[in-house]
Protein backbone atom coordinates (compact mmCIF):
# COMPACT_ATOMS: atom_id res chain seq x y z
CA UNK A 1 0.00 0.00 0.00
CA UNK A 2 2.82 2.43 1.07
CA UNK A 3 4.61 1.15 -2.31
CA UNK A 4 1.75 2.49 -4.33
CA UNK A 5 1.07 5.14 -2.70
CA UNK A 6 5.08 5.80 -3.22
CA UNK A 7 4.40 5.44 -7.01
CA UNK A 8 1.65 7.32 -7.49
CA UNK A 9 3.51 10.42 -5.85
CA UNK A 10 6.57 9.94 -7.84
CA UNK A 11 4.42 9.67 -11.33
CA UNK A 12 2.19 12.58 -9.95
CA UNK A 13 5.76 14.70 -9.28
CA UNK A 14 6.80 13.96 -12.88
CA UNK A 15 3.54 14.81 -14.17
CA UNK A 16 3.88 18.08 -12.49
CA UNK A 17 7.21 18.79 -13.81
CA UNK A 18 6.42 18.15 -17.50
CA UNK A 19 2.73 18.43 -18.49
CA UNK A 20 2.89 22.48 -17.09
CA UNK A 21 5.15 22.88 -20.50
CA UNK A 22 2.61 21.72 -22.62
CA UNK A 23 0.34 24.31 -21.03
CA UNK A 24 -0.68 28.01 -21.99
CA UNK A 25 -0.12 30.65 -19.28
CA UNK A 26 -3.82 29.95 -18.03
CA UNK A 27 -3.23 26.24 -17.75
CA UNK A 28 -0.01 27.21 -15.87
CA UNK A 29 -2.19 30.07 -13.90
CA UNK A 30 -4.53 27.05 -13.02
CA UNK A 31 -1.58 24.43 -11.79
CA UNK A 32 -0.47 27.06 -10.08
CA UNK A 33 -3.35 28.06 -8.20
CA UNK A 34 -4.34 24.38 -7.72
CA UNK A 35 -0.68 23.34 -5.94
CA UNK A 36 -0.92 26.41 -3.59
CA UNK A 37 -4.19 24.90 -1.85
CA UNK A 38 -2.49 21.60 -1.98
CA UNK A 39 0.24 23.26 0.55
CA UNK A 40 -2.70 24.92 2.60
CA UNK A 41 -4.96 21.73 2.27
CA UNK A 42 -2.01 19.78 3.48
CA UNK A 43 -1.68 21.55 6.90
CA UNK A 44 -5.81 21.09 6.99
CA UNK A 45 -5.10 17.30 6.50
CA UNK A 46 -2.79 17.77 9.55
CA UNK A 47 -5.35 18.64 11.93
CA UNK A 48 -8.23 17.42 10.68
CA UNK A 49 -7.54 14.38 9.07
CA UNK A 50 -4.26 13.24 11.65
CA UNK A 51 -5.33 15.09 14.75
CA UNK A 52 -9.01 15.02 14.28
CA UNK A 53 -9.36 18.59 15.02
CA UNK A 54 -12.59 20.65 13.50
CA UNK A 55 -11.20 23.51 11.95
CA UNK A 56 -13.38 25.64 9.86
CA UNK A 57 -10.47 28.75 10.37
CA UNK A 58 -8.16 28.01 7.83
CA UNK A 59 -8.46 30.40 5.38
CA UNK A 60 -7.67 33.46 7.79
CA UNK A 61 -4.36 31.53 8.27
CA UNK A 62 -4.19 31.70 4.67
CA UNK A 63 -4.49 35.57 4.78
CA UNK A 64 -2.33 35.96 7.65
CA UNK A 65 0.07 34.46 5.31
CA UNK A 66 -0.67 36.38 2.41
CA UNK A 67 -0.89 39.84 3.82
CA UNK A 68 2.20 39.39 5.77
CA UNK A 69 4.47 38.40 2.90
CA UNK A 70 2.56 41.80 0.59
CA UNK A 71 2.60 44.32 3.01
CA UNK A 72 6.59 43.26 3.59
CA UNK A 73 7.53 43.55 0.31
CA UNK A 74 5.87 46.71 0.20
CA UNK A 75 7.58 48.25 2.76
CA UNK A 76 10.28 46.93 0.80
CA UNK A 77 11.55 43.75 2.33
CA UNK A 78 12.35 40.65 0.24
CA UNK A 79 9.85 37.71 -0.17
CA UNK A 80 12.70 35.74 1.71
CA UNK A 81 12.06 37.77 4.85
CA UNK A 82 8.29 37.91 4.44
CA UNK A 83 7.77 34.13 3.84
CA UNK A 84 9.34 33.30 7.09
CA UNK A 85 7.72 35.67 8.79
CA UNK A 86 4.39 34.52 7.55
CA UNK A 87 4.85 30.52 8.49
CA UNK A 88 6.30 31.49 11.85
CA UNK A 89 2.99 34.64 12.57
CA UNK A 90 0.75 31.95 11.29
CA UNK A 91 2.12 29.11 13.82
CA UNK A 92 1.97 31.39 16.71
CA UNK A 93 -1.36 32.22 15.82
CA UNK A 94 -2.18 28.80 14.86
CA UNK A 95 -0.84 27.39 18.75
CA UNK A 96 -3.38 30.61 19.95
CA UNK A 97 -6.46 29.44 18.40
CA UNK A 98 -5.35 25.27 19.36
CA UNK A 99 -6.36 26.84 23.17
CA UNK A 100 -10.33 26.40 22.63
CA UNK A 101 -9.51 22.80 21.17
CA UNK A 102 -8.32 21.85 24.52
CA UNK A 103 -11.89 22.43 25.81
CA UNK A 104 -14.34 22.38 23.10
CA UNK A 105 -14.49 19.75 20.02
CA UNK A 106 -16.51 18.40 16.80
CA UNK A 107 -18.79 21.04 15.88
CA UNK A 108 -18.58 23.50 18.83
CA UNK A 109 -14.63 23.47 17.84
CA UNK A 110 -15.79 24.55 14.43
CA UNK A 111 -17.75 27.68 15.30
CA UNK A 112 -15.24 28.67 17.81
CA UNK A 113 -12.77 28.33 14.82
CA UNK A 114 -15.21 29.92 12.58
CA UNK A 115 -15.84 32.99 14.90
CA UNK A 116 -11.67 33.20 14.75
CA UNK A 117 -11.68 33.56 10.61
CA UNK A 118 -14.80 36.21 10.76
CA UNK A 119 -12.60 38.46 13.34
CA UNK A 120 -9.65 37.76 10.82
CA UNK A 121 -11.70 38.95 7.83
CA UNK A 122 -13.21 41.84 9.32
CA UNK A 123 -9.29 43.34 10.51
CA UNK A 124 -8.31 42.79 6.90
CA UNK A 125 -11.80 44.66 5.36
CA UNK A 126 -11.67 46.94 8.27
CA UNK A 127 -8.05 47.90 9.42
CA UNK A 128 -7.15 49.93 5.91
CA UNK A 129 -4.06 51.81 7.64
CA UNK A 130 -2.51 48.10 7.57
CA UNK A 131 -4.36 46.21 4.98
CA UNK A 132 -5.97 48.65 2.33
CA UNK A 133 -9.64 47.38 3.54
CA UNK A 134 -11.88 46.36 0.72
CA UNK A 135 -9.22 48.20 -2.00
CA UNK A 136 -6.60 45.64 -1.30
CA UNK A 137 -2.96 45.80 -2.01
CA UNK A 138 -2.20 46.35 -5.24
CA UNK A 139 1.54 45.15 -7.20
CA UNK A 140 2.54 42.60 -5.41
CA UNK A 141 5.71 41.71 -6.91
CA UNK A 142 7.00 37.91 -7.27
CA UNK A 143 9.93 36.97 -5.55
CA UNK A 144 13.75 36.48 -7.20
CA UNK A 145 15.82 33.25 -6.74
CA UNK A 146 19.52 34.01 -6.73
CA UNK A 147 19.12 36.90 -8.74
CA UNK A 148 16.67 35.17 -11.20
CA UNK A 149 13.68 37.11 -11.70
CA UNK A 150 10.36 34.69 -11.39
CA UNK A 151 7.98 37.11 -13.21
CA UNK A 152 6.79 34.45 -15.99
CA UNK A 153 4.42 32.21 -15.00
CA UNK A 154 5.97 29.13 -15.53
CA UNK A 155 9.21 30.17 -13.48
CA UNK A 156 6.92 30.96 -10.63
CA UNK A 157 4.86 27.66 -10.89
CA UNK A 158 8.18 25.60 -10.46
CA UNK A 159 9.05 27.93 -7.05
CA UNK A 160 5.33 26.89 -5.90
CA UNK A 161 6.06 22.86 -6.93
CA UNK A 162 9.41 23.42 -4.78
CA UNK A 163 7.76 24.80 -2.08
CA UNK A 164 5.10 21.97 -2.09
CA UNK A 165 7.46 19.29 -2.80
CA UNK A 166 9.37 20.16 0.40
CA UNK A 167 7.08 20.68 2.64
CA UNK A 168 5.42 17.59 1.70
CA UNK A 169 8.26 15.62 2.45
CA UNK A 170 8.62 17.51 5.58
CA UNK A 171 5.40 16.29 6.15
CA UNK A 172 5.97 13.07 5.19
CA UNK A 173 8.67 12.55 7.32
CA UNK A 174 6.98 13.80 10.55
CA UNK A 175 3.83 11.61 9.83
CA UNK A 176 6.48 8.55 9.63
CA UNK A 177 8.38 9.50 12.66
CA UNK A 178 6.84 8.80 16.41
CA UNK A 179 4.73 12.13 15.75
CA UNK A 180 2.25 10.43 13.48
CA UNK A 181 0.86 7.85 15.68
CA UNK A 182 0.47 10.29 18.64
CA UNK A 183 -1.90 12.16 16.09
CA UNK A 184 -3.76 9.64 15.33
CA UNK A 185 -4.32 8.15 18.68
CA UNK A 186 -5.41 11.62 19.65
CA UNK A 187 -7.92 11.82 16.98
CA UNK A 188 -8.94 8.11 17.27
CA UNK A 189 -9.22 8.28 21.55
CA UNK A 190 -7.98 11.22 23.34
CA UNK A 191 -8.61 9.81 26.54
CA UNK A 192 -7.00 6.87 26.03
CA UNK A 193 -4.11 8.64 24.73
CA UNK A 194 -3.69 10.68 27.52
CA UNK A 195 -3.38 7.09 29.81
CA UNK A 196 -1.13 6.14 27.71
CA UNK A 197 1.09 9.34 28.19
CA UNK A 198 0.55 10.92 24.99
CA UNK A 199 0.80 14.79 25.78
CA UNK A 200 -2.94 15.52 24.28
CA UNK A 201 -2.35 19.30 25.24
CA UNK A 202 0.75 19.73 23.11
CA UNK A 203 -0.10 17.52 20.29
CA UNK A 204 -3.42 19.25 20.29
CA UNK A 205 -1.94 22.48 20.14
CA UNK A 206 0.80 21.63 17.32
CA UNK A 207 -1.97 20.13 14.93
CA UNK A 208 -2.96 23.35 14.95
CA UNK A 209 0.51 25.60 14.62
CA UNK A 210 1.67 23.21 12.24
CA UNK A 211 -1.53 23.38 10.32
CA UNK A 212 -1.54 26.96 10.18
CA UNK A 213 1.97 27.68 9.24
CA UNK A 214 1.19 25.58 5.91
CA UNK A 215 -1.50 27.63 5.40
CA UNK A 216 0.30 30.70 6.02
CA UNK A 217 3.10 29.84 3.59
CA UNK A 218 0.55 28.53 0.47
CA UNK A 219 -0.90 32.57 1.11
CA UNK A 220 2.38 34.04 1.11
CA UNK A 221 2.77 31.91 -2.24
CA UNK A 222 -0.94 33.39 -3.55
CA UNK A 223 -0.44 36.75 -2.78
CA UNK A 224 2.64 36.13 -5.03
CA UNK A 225 0.93 34.09 -7.50
CA UNK A 226 -2.35 37.04 -8.09
CA UNK A 227 -0.29 40.49 -7.21
CA UNK A 228 -3.49 42.03 -5.89
CA UNK A 229 -4.86 40.59 -2.52
CA UNK A 230 -8.22 42.04 -0.79
CA UNK A 231 -10.32 39.94 1.78
CA UNK A 232 -12.55 38.20 -0.45
CA UNK A 233 -10.86 34.71 -0.31
CA UNK A 234 -10.04 34.68 3.00
CA UNK A 235 -13.60 34.70 3.96
CA UNK A 236 -15.38 31.64 6.20
CA UNK A 237 -16.77 30.28 3.05
CA UNK A 238 -13.21 29.84 1.98
CA UNK A 239 -12.61 28.10 5.09
CA UNK A 240 -15.51 25.87 4.34
CA UNK A 241 -14.29 25.21 0.83
CA UNK A 242 -10.65 24.09 2.14
CA UNK A 243 -12.19 21.73 4.67
CA UNK A 244 -14.49 20.23 1.71
CA UNK A 245 -11.13 19.68 0.01
CA UNK A 246 -9.30 17.36 2.72
CA UNK A 247 -12.59 15.83 2.72
CA UNK A 248 -13.48 15.36 -0.88
CA UNK A 249 -9.38 13.77 -1.01
CA UNK A 250 -9.76 11.58 2.16
CA UNK A 251 -8.82 13.24 5.38
CA UNK A 252 -5.51 10.97 6.93
CA UNK A 253 -4.65 9.90 3.77
CA UNK A 254 -1.51 11.81 2.79
CA UNK A 255 -2.25 12.03 -1.12
CA UNK A 256 -5.47 13.22 0.01
CA UNK A 257 -5.03 17.03 -0.55
CA UNK A 258 -3.80 16.60 -4.08
CA UNK A 259 -7.06 15.26 -5.32
CA UNK A 260 -8.94 17.33 -2.67
CA UNK A 261 -7.80 20.69 -4.25
CA UNK A 262 -8.31 19.34 -7.68
CA UNK A 263 -11.90 18.98 -7.06
CA UNK A 264 -11.83 22.49 -5.28
CA UNK A 265 -9.65 24.22 -8.09
CA UNK A 266 -9.58 22.30 -11.24
CA UNK A 267 -12.45 20.77 -11.25
CA UNK A 268 -14.64 24.27 -10.95
CA UNK A 269 -12.83 25.19 -14.22
CA UNK A 270 -14.20 22.30 -16.47
CA UNK A 271 -17.50 22.75 -15.43
CA UNK A 272 -17.69 26.25 -17.15
CA UNK A 273 -19.20 24.75 -20.17
CA UNK A 274 -22.33 24.71 -17.56
CA UNK A 275 -22.28 28.58 -16.92
CA UNK A 276 -25.23 29.12 -14.40
CA UNK A 277 -25.66 26.12 -13.86
CA UNK A 278 -22.12 25.48 -12.12
CA UNK A 279 -22.37 25.49 -8.40
CA UNK A 280 -25.60 22.79 -8.60
CA UNK A 281 -23.83 20.82 -10.60
CA UNK A 282 -20.78 20.89 -8.27
CA UNK A 283 -22.58 20.67 -5.34
CA UNK A 284 -25.05 17.71 -6.39
CA UNK A 285 -21.31 16.03 -7.39
CA UNK A 286 -20.03 16.88 -3.77
CA UNK A 287 -23.30 15.41 -2.15
CA UNK A 288 -23.36 12.39 -3.92
CA UNK A 289 -19.45 12.11 -3.58
CA UNK A 290 -19.81 12.12 0.54
CA UNK A 291 -23.05 9.56 -0.17
CA UNK A 292 -21.05 7.22 -1.62
CA UNK A 293 -17.50 7.93 -0.24
CA UNK A 294 -17.70 9.36 2.51
CA UNK A 295 -13.76 8.92 4.08
CA UNK A 296 -12.97 10.39 0.64
CA UNK A 297 -11.63 9.83 -3.19
CA UNK A 298 -8.53 7.36 -1.80
CA UNK A 299 -10.77 5.71 0.52
CA UNK A 300 -11.33 3.36 -2.39
CA UNK A 301 -8.09 1.01 -2.02
CA UNK A 302 -8.80 0.61 1.11
CA UNK A 303 -12.45 0.15 -0.02
CA UNK A 304 -11.70 -2.61 -2.46
CA UNK A 305 -9.24 -4.34 -0.52
CA UNK A 306 -11.44 -4.77 2.36
CA UNK A 307 -14.48 -6.01 0.39
CA UNK A 308 -11.33 -8.82 -1.17
CA UNK A 309 -10.64 -9.59 2.06
CA UNK A 310 -14.04 -10.64 2.79
CA UNK A 311 -14.83 -12.40 0.06
CA UNK A 312 -11.65 -14.40 0.36
CA UNK A 313 -12.87 -14.63 4.34
CA UNK A 314 -16.15 -16.07 2.89
CA UNK A 315 -14.52 -18.24 0.69
CA UNK A 316 -12.17 -20.07 3.05
CA UNK A 317 -15.37 -20.56 5.77
CA UNK A 318 -17.34 -22.09 2.65
CA UNK A 319 -14.33 -24.04 1.90
CA UNK A 320 -13.62 -25.09 5.58
CA UNK A 321 -17.26 -26.32 5.67
CA UNK A 322 -17.49 -28.49 2.98
CA UNK A 323 -14.22 -30.39 3.50
CA UNK A 324 -15.99 -30.85 7.36
CA UNK A 325 -18.52 -32.30 5.00
CA UNK A 326 -16.39 -34.49 3.21
CA UNK A 327 -14.89 -35.66 6.97
CA UNK A 328 -18.19 -36.48 8.35
CA UNK A 329 -19.28 -38.17 4.86
CA UNK A 330 -15.71 -40.10 5.71
CA UNK A 331 -16.88 -41.03 9.24
CA UNK B 1 11.59 2.52 40.60
CA UNK B 2 10.31 1.02 44.37
CA UNK B 3 12.95 2.66 47.07
CA UNK B 4 12.61 -0.55 49.60
CA UNK B 5 10.55 -3.33 49.50
CA UNK B 6 8.73 -2.37 52.56
CA UNK B 7 7.24 0.48 51.13
CA UNK B 8 3.55 0.13 49.53
CA UNK B 9 3.57 0.76 45.54
CA UNK B 10 -0.10 2.76 46.26
CA UNK B 11 -1.22 4.08 49.79
CA UNK B 12 -4.70 5.97 49.75
CA UNK B 13 -5.58 7.30 53.16
CA UNK B 14 -8.87 8.47 54.08
CA UNK B 15 -10.24 9.07 50.32
CA UNK B 16 -13.67 10.71 50.42
CA UNK B 17 -15.46 12.33 47.29
CA UNK B 18 -19.08 13.82 47.53
CA UNK B 19 -21.46 14.01 44.13
CA UNK B 20 -24.17 16.56 45.66
CA UNK B 21 -25.33 15.18 49.14
CA UNK B 22 -24.46 11.63 47.80
CA UNK B 23 -21.13 10.28 49.60
CA UNK B 24 -19.46 7.98 46.81
CA UNK B 25 -16.33 7.02 48.92
CA UNK B 26 -16.66 7.98 52.43
CA UNK B 27 -13.04 7.32 53.70
CA UNK B 28 -11.27 4.71 52.05
CA UNK B 29 -7.82 3.96 52.93
CA UNK B 30 -5.44 0.78 51.93
CA UNK B 31 -2.33 0.13 50.77
CA UNK B 32 -1.27 -1.78 47.61
CA UNK B 33 2.02 -3.76 47.98
CA UNK B 34 4.77 -4.52 45.50
CA UNK B 35 3.96 -7.20 43.15
CA UNK B 36 0.74 -7.65 44.48
CA UNK B 37 -2.88 -8.39 42.64
CA UNK B 38 -5.06 -6.62 45.16
CA UNK B 39 -8.94 -6.78 43.97
CA UNK B 40 -11.78 -4.19 44.61
CA UNK B 41 -14.87 -6.16 44.68
CA UNK B 42 -18.72 -4.40 45.66
CA UNK B 43 -22.11 -4.04 44.04
CA UNK B 44 -22.88 -1.52 42.40
CA UNK B 45 -22.79 1.97 44.03
CA UNK B 46 -20.33 1.11 46.01
CA UNK B 47 -17.57 3.30 45.31
CA UNK B 48 -15.06 2.00 43.16
CA UNK B 49 -15.59 3.59 40.12
CA UNK B 50 -15.18 6.97 41.74
CA UNK B 51 -12.43 5.26 43.76
CA UNK B 52 -10.66 4.26 40.36
CA UNK B 53 -11.20 7.61 38.98
CA UNK B 54 -9.55 9.04 41.64
CA UNK B 55 -6.75 7.08 41.90
CA UNK B 56 -6.07 7.35 37.98
CA UNK B 57 -6.34 11.46 38.08
CA UNK B 58 -9.64 11.65 36.21
CA UNK B 59 -11.48 12.95 39.20
CA UNK B 60 -10.13 15.04 42.20
CA UNK B 61 -11.07 14.14 45.60
CA UNK B 62 -12.60 16.22 48.80
CA UNK B 63 -10.20 15.20 50.64
CA UNK B 64 -7.73 12.45 51.67
CA UNK B 65 -4.57 11.26 49.82
CA UNK B 66 -3.14 9.33 47.47
CA UNK B 67 0.63 8.27 47.58
CA UNK B 68 2.65 6.31 44.51
CA UNK B 69 5.97 5.30 45.52
CA UNK B 70 6.15 7.55 48.85
CA UNK B 71 4.94 10.73 46.46
CA UNK B 72 2.09 12.62 47.07
CA UNK B 73 0.20 12.24 43.87
CA UNK B 74 -3.15 13.23 44.91
CA UNK B 75 -3.70 16.29 42.52
CA UNK B 76 -1.84 14.96 39.23
CA UNK B 77 -4.02 14.25 35.95
CA UNK B 78 -4.20 10.94 34.26
CA UNK B 79 -0.82 12.26 31.64
CA UNK B 80 1.49 12.59 34.99
CA UNK B 81 0.53 9.73 36.44
CA UNK B 82 1.36 7.60 33.19
CA UNK B 83 4.79 8.86 33.20
CA UNK B 84 5.22 7.99 36.93
CA UNK B 85 4.53 4.53 35.98
CA UNK B 86 0.65 3.97 36.20
CA UNK B 87 -1.04 2.01 33.36
CA UNK B 88 -4.72 1.67 33.16
CA UNK B 89 -7.78 -0.13 30.88
CA UNK B 90 -10.75 0.72 30.83
CA UNK B 91 -14.08 -0.83 31.83
CA UNK B 92 -15.37 -0.43 27.65
CA UNK B 93 -12.76 -1.39 25.01
CA UNK B 94 -10.17 1.93 24.08
CA UNK B 95 -8.08 0.73 21.07
CA UNK B 96 -6.95 2.92 18.21
CA UNK B 97 -9.05 1.33 15.94
CA UNK B 98 -7.47 2.65 12.85
CA UNK B 99 -3.96 1.54 13.97
CA UNK B 100 -2.64 -1.95 13.60
CA UNK B 101 -2.21 -3.93 16.98
CA UNK B 102 1.92 -3.65 16.70
CA UNK B 103 1.12 0.06 16.41
CA UNK B 104 -1.23 0.13 19.11
CA UNK B 105 1.40 -0.88 21.50
CA UNK B 106 4.01 1.00 20.32
CA UNK B 107 1.78 4.00 20.80
CA UNK B 108 1.41 2.70 24.34
CA UNK B 109 5.16 3.35 25.13
CA UNK B 110 6.51 5.86 22.58
CA UNK B 111 5.48 8.59 24.53
CA UNK B 112 8.15 7.26 27.67
CA UNK B 113 10.91 7.33 24.99
CA UNK B 114 13.25 10.75 24.78
CA UNK B 115 11.48 14.52 24.74
CA UNK B 116 8.77 15.27 21.89
CA UNK B 117 11.61 17.05 20.12
CA UNK B 118 13.62 13.61 19.83
CA UNK B 119 10.52 11.99 19.00
CA UNK B 120 10.17 13.76 15.92
CA UNK B 121 13.30 12.38 14.44
CA UNK B 122 13.08 8.56 16.04
CA UNK B 123 12.66 6.19 14.26
CA UNK B 124 8.86 5.08 13.32
CA UNK B 125 8.47 2.45 15.74
CA UNK B 126 10.43 4.15 18.30
CA UNK B 127 12.70 0.82 18.44
CA UNK B 128 10.23 -0.74 20.67
CA UNK B 129 9.34 -2.64 18.07
CA UNK B 130 10.65 -6.26 19.59
CA UNK B 131 9.25 -4.76 23.01
CA UNK B 132 5.63 -5.57 21.09
CA UNK B 133 6.04 -8.97 19.74
CA UNK B 134 7.28 -9.83 22.93
CA UNK B 135 3.80 -8.72 24.39
CA UNK B 136 2.26 -9.82 21.25
CA UNK B 137 3.75 -13.88 21.84
CA UNK B 138 2.65 -13.76 25.27
CA UNK B 139 -0.97 -12.55 24.80
CA UNK B 140 -1.05 -14.82 21.28
CA UNK B 141 -2.47 -12.40 19.03
CA UNK B 142 0.80 -13.13 16.44
CA UNK B 143 -1.89 -14.03 13.67
CA UNK B 144 -3.64 -10.21 14.14
CA UNK B 145 -1.01 -8.29 14.72
CA UNK B 146 -0.65 -6.43 11.47
CA UNK B 147 -4.54 -6.57 10.88
CA UNK B 148 -6.14 -2.88 12.28
CA UNK B 149 -7.71 -3.41 15.94
CA UNK B 150 -11.06 -1.90 14.88
CA UNK B 151 -11.66 -5.21 12.58
CA UNK B 152 -10.69 -7.57 15.06
CA UNK B 153 -13.10 -9.44 17.28
CA UNK B 154 -13.90 -8.24 20.81
CA UNK B 155 -11.89 -10.98 22.47
CA UNK B 156 -8.92 -10.04 20.34
CA UNK B 157 -9.57 -6.35 21.03
CA UNK B 158 -9.58 -6.88 24.96
CA UNK B 159 -6.24 -8.64 24.92
CA UNK B 160 -4.75 -6.07 22.70
CA UNK B 161 -5.95 -3.60 25.17
CA UNK B 162 -4.80 -5.32 28.04
CA UNK B 163 -1.36 -5.56 26.37
CA UNK B 164 -1.03 -2.07 25.49
CA UNK B 165 -1.33 -0.82 29.33
CA UNK B 166 1.91 -3.15 29.88
CA UNK B 167 4.20 -1.63 27.10
CA UNK B 168 5.53 1.19 28.93
CA UNK B 169 6.67 -1.12 31.69
CA UNK B 170 4.31 0.47 34.67
CA UNK B 171 4.69 -0.15 38.37
CA UNK B 172 1.41 0.08 39.18
CA UNK B 173 -1.63 -1.04 36.96
CA UNK B 174 -5.01 -0.22 37.31
CA UNK B 175 -7.48 -2.55 35.60
CA UNK B 176 -11.05 -2.10 35.34
CA UNK B 177 -13.25 -5.06 35.10
CA UNK B 178 -11.25 -6.65 32.65
CA UNK B 179 -13.37 -9.60 32.02
CA UNK B 180 -16.41 -7.60 31.38
CA UNK B 181 -18.18 -8.75 27.87
CA UNK B 182 -15.36 -11.82 27.92
CA UNK B 183 -16.43 -14.98 26.81
CA UNK B 184 -16.21 -17.60 29.78
CA UNK B 185 -13.27 -19.65 28.15
CA UNK B 186 -11.38 -16.49 27.39
CA UNK B 187 -11.54 -15.35 31.28
CA UNK B 188 -9.43 -18.55 32.24
CA UNK B 189 -6.57 -16.97 29.58
CA UNK B 190 -6.48 -13.23 30.95
CA UNK B 191 -6.15 -14.46 34.46
CA UNK B 192 -3.67 -16.65 33.49
CA UNK B 193 -1.98 -13.68 31.31
CA UNK B 194 -2.09 -11.54 34.53
CA UNK B 195 -0.55 -13.92 36.94
CA UNK B 196 2.59 -14.60 34.46
CA UNK B 197 2.66 -10.75 33.96
CA UNK B 198 2.39 -10.09 37.54
CA UNK B 199 5.64 -13.07 38.27
CA UNK B 200 7.30 -11.91 35.43
CA UNK B 201 7.15 -8.27 35.16
CA UNK B 202 6.87 -7.48 39.42
CA UNK B 203 4.54 -5.01 38.91
CA UNK B 204 0.96 -4.49 40.88
CA UNK B 205 -1.86 -4.64 39.83
CA UNK B 206 -5.48 -3.28 41.30
CA UNK B 207 -8.57 -5.06 39.56
CA UNK B 208 -12.08 -3.95 39.96
CA UNK B 209 -14.16 -7.16 38.51
CA UNK B 210 -17.85 -8.53 39.20
CA UNK B 211 -16.89 -11.90 38.25
CA UNK B 212 -15.90 -13.27 41.88
CA UNK B 213 -14.49 -16.41 40.09
CA UNK B 214 -12.03 -14.66 38.80
CA UNK B 215 -11.35 -12.17 41.32
CA UNK B 216 -11.05 -15.24 44.16
CA UNK B 217 -8.27 -17.20 41.74
CA UNK B 218 -6.34 -14.15 40.56
CA UNK B 219 -5.81 -11.51 43.52
CA UNK B 220 -3.54 -12.23 46.21
CA UNK B 221 -5.69 -9.31 48.69
CA UNK B 222 -9.47 -8.46 48.19
CA UNK B 223 -10.87 -4.97 49.34
CA UNK B 224 -14.65 -5.17 49.57
CA UNK B 225 -16.23 -1.98 49.33
CA UNK B 226 -20.36 -1.04 50.25
CA UNK B 227 -21.88 2.51 50.50
CA UNK B 228 -18.62 3.97 50.02
CA UNK B 229 -16.52 2.52 52.73
CA UNK B 230 -14.77 -0.55 52.82
CA UNK B 231 -16.29 -3.51 54.64
CA UNK B 232 -13.18 -5.91 54.87
CA UNK B 233 -9.71 -6.51 53.68
CA UNK B 234 -8.09 -9.99 53.43
CA UNK B 235 -6.84 -12.78 51.16
CA UNK B 236 -9.74 -14.29 49.31
CA UNK B 237 -9.97 -17.17 51.65
CA UNK B 238 -10.58 -14.50 55.13
CA UNK B 239 -12.72 -12.70 52.56
CA UNK B 240 -14.97 -15.92 51.77
CA UNK B 241 -15.01 -16.73 55.04
CA UNK B 242 -16.17 -12.83 56.29
CA UNK B 243 -19.55 -13.47 57.81
CA UNK B 244 -20.57 -9.82 57.14
CA UNK B 245 -19.67 -10.07 53.66
CA UNK B 246 -21.49 -12.75 53.10
CA UNK B 247 -24.38 -11.62 54.67
CA UNK B 248 -23.81 -7.94 52.63
CA UNK B 249 -22.79 -8.89 49.13
CA UNK B 250 -21.57 -12.50 48.54
CA UNK B 251 -24.97 -13.39 49.40
CA UNK B 252 -26.09 -17.59 50.20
Amino acid sequence: MKKLALLAGLLGLVACIFVPTLLKSHGIYLFTYWLIYVIASMGLNLTIGYAGQKSLGHAAFFGIGAYTVAIMMQAGYSFWIGMPLAALGCFVVGLALGFPALRVQTIYLAFATLGFNTAVWLVMRNEEWLTGGTFGINNIARPEVFGISLDGNLAYYYLVLAFAVVLGLLLWGLLNSPWGKAFTALRDNPIRAESLGVDIRSYTLLSFAIGAAYAGIAGGLFGSLVQFIDPSPFTVEASIMMYLMVVVGGPGYFLGPLLGAAVGVILPEWLRFAQAWYLFVFGTAVVMLMIWLPDGLLSIPDRMRAKRQSREASAARAAAGSQRNAEGVKA
Amino acid sequence: MTQSTNQPVLKVTDLKKAYGAIQAVGGVSFEVRPGEIFGVIGPNGSGKTTLFNSMLGQITPDTGKIELNGQDVTKLGPLELNRRGVGRTFQTLQVFGKMTVRDNLIVAAQEHQGTMFSRMFAPSDSNLGDKADALIDQFHIKHVADKKAGELSYGQQKLVDIAMAFMSEPDLVLLDEPCAGVNPSLVGGISTLLKDLNKTRKGSFVVIEHNMDFVMDLCHRIMVMVEGKVMAIGTPAEIRANKQVLDAYLGN
